[in-house]
């Protein structure tokens, strides 16, 4: 099928792009990549009246340290964070993630901030986000806001976005250089959505776990942070005991549903599969 | 809304400009306004890769690219890659190796291995199936196109030696 009609405007600064999303509120949606929301248009499921793209916004095309963090502006291509110098030292876990990432030619033309924003179950990088703490940064003509990760995604295709904000930037904890990080997920065949998926980074000191993000993806209606799984890691020896609790903790918190690529039962399994298959396995940085 | 609205791009070396309206996808705007027809349309949501283009050298689906948001960027189809005479090396090592059956994919998988031999003057099968995930085959299998990218990749560099 072919897209509904729209109009299409392509400012060339930030400013343009939210007094364009002002002007058209809820009708507008912002066009990075165009990966995720182009098949929705061809499928007739989403059909905005205007998109706004960004294509242009040259100064949205950065990857910078800023303090404690690490700041992925909203044109950033996937593949460009892939293969950045400054990812793979300072969010490794982002680096490991991306590969993963749809094919080739849609990391190509989709970017970080534009997965994080259409808020696919089955991506990756929303649960990447939430490992790393991540901030989304959220410009309107009213200003800035910044909304932690855990915030930002609701439910399946649902952010917190509202009418006139744009996803300016994601801002990524920078990992510690002693940190371990992984992410594991299973899925039918090398083209294919995730089964599911889980992403981690831990840190120890003298023996003990000082610090655990865990989350998962695919389990459920949004990616999710797995607390309790995270708790029974800080403070341990990160033995056999302590990852089986893990495990345990993981499938208890998860509430995965079932589909024609795996049911309920087999997905909560494997989210504790992947947990313990990533603390046995986490690349060092 | 339908107002058409102008595009300048530059397809396989020519400046191309015409007035489309926004929702005009890439491939339909190369099909059917520039008469390239090389690029293949087949599931129109990314999946399967039969159009895909080099946008400004890299891979991209031209079914997930409306025309005007990629006004001046710079795009080279199947078209680019014979000459009135010859195959291009890539082409010709899909022919010797029985790379195609029906062929429909075809100018997708060749821009993939394009994008590919471009980067990577000598990769491993494992690399060469990583960059073939982007295009989907249903005759063939993907053996013989394998084959063909590695082959092609020997014929390339015997042409230009590093």
């Amino acid at each position: 099928m072919k897209p509904a009609p729209f109009s299409f405007v392509a400012p060339e600064s930030l400013e343009e792009v939210v007094r364009a999303l002002a002007e058209h509120g809820d009708d507008a949606r912002i066009l990075a990549g165009g990966q995720s929301l182009v098949p929705l248009m061809n499928l007739r499921l989403a059909r905005p009246e205007v998109l706004v793209s960004i294509n242009r916004c040259h100064e949205l095309d950065y990857i910078r340290l800023v303090d404690d963090r690490l700041v992925v502006g909203a044109l950033v291509r996937q593949i460009d964070a892939e293969t950045s110098l400054l990812v793979r030292a300072e969010c490794p876990l982002l680096a490991t993630a991306l590969p993963h990432v749809g094919l080739p030619a849609t990391r190509n033309r989709g970017t970080v901030c534009g997965s994080l924003a259409h808020c696919d179950p089955l991506a990756e990088l929303p649960a990447v986000a939430l490992a790393l703490d991540a901030e989304l940064v959220l410009t309107s003509a009213a200003g800035e806001r910044r909304v932690p990760a855990d915030a930002f995604f609701i439910t399946e295709m649902t952010t917190c976005i509202e009418p006139g904000e744009v996803v300016a930037a994601v801002a990524l904890a920078r990992q510690d250089p002693s940190e371990r990080s992984a992410l594991h997920e299973v899925s039918n065949g090398g083209h294919a959505f995730p089964v599911g998926g889980v992403a981690l980074r831990w840190a120890s000191a003298d023996g003990v776990c000082t610090m655990a993000r865990i989350a998962a993806f695919g389990v459920g209606s949004v990616a999710q942070r797995l607390v309790d799984a995270e708790e029974a890691l800080v403070g341990s020896d990160l033995g056999p005991a302590a990852v089986a609790a893990a495990v345990a903790a993981a499938r208890a918190e998860v509430n995965p549903t079932g589909d024609i690529h795996a049911d309920a039962d087999y997905r909560r399994h494997l989210v504790g599969v992947l947990l313990e298959r990533g603390l046995l396995e986490g690349e060092s940085p | 809304m339908n107002d058409e609205v102008p595009v300048t791009v530059t397809v396989n070396g020519r400046t191309r400009q015409s007035r489309v309206e926004p929702r005009r996808l890439l491939v339909d705007f190369l099909r059917h306004d520039l008469g390239l027809t090389g690029t293949h349309i087949g599931c129109e949501q990314g999946v399967c890769g039969a159009c895909t283009v080099l946008l400004d050298g890299r891979t991209a689906r031209s079914c997930l690219h409306f025309a005007v948001a990629v006004d001046g960027s710079e795009i080279r189809t199947v078209e680019d890659l014979a000459s009135l005479d010859e195959l291009h090396p890539i082409q010709e090592m899909f022919h010797r190796k029985h790379a195609l059956q029906c062929g429909f994919c075809t100018p997708g998988f060749l821009l993939t291995t394009v994008e590919l031999l471009e980067r990577t003057a000598e990769p491993d099968e494992a690399a060469i199936r990583e960059a073939l995930m982007n295009n989907v085959c249903r005759c063939t299998g993907y053996a013989n196109i394998v084959d063909a990218v590695a082959e092609a990749a020997v014929e390339l560099r015997r042409r230009n030696p590093a």
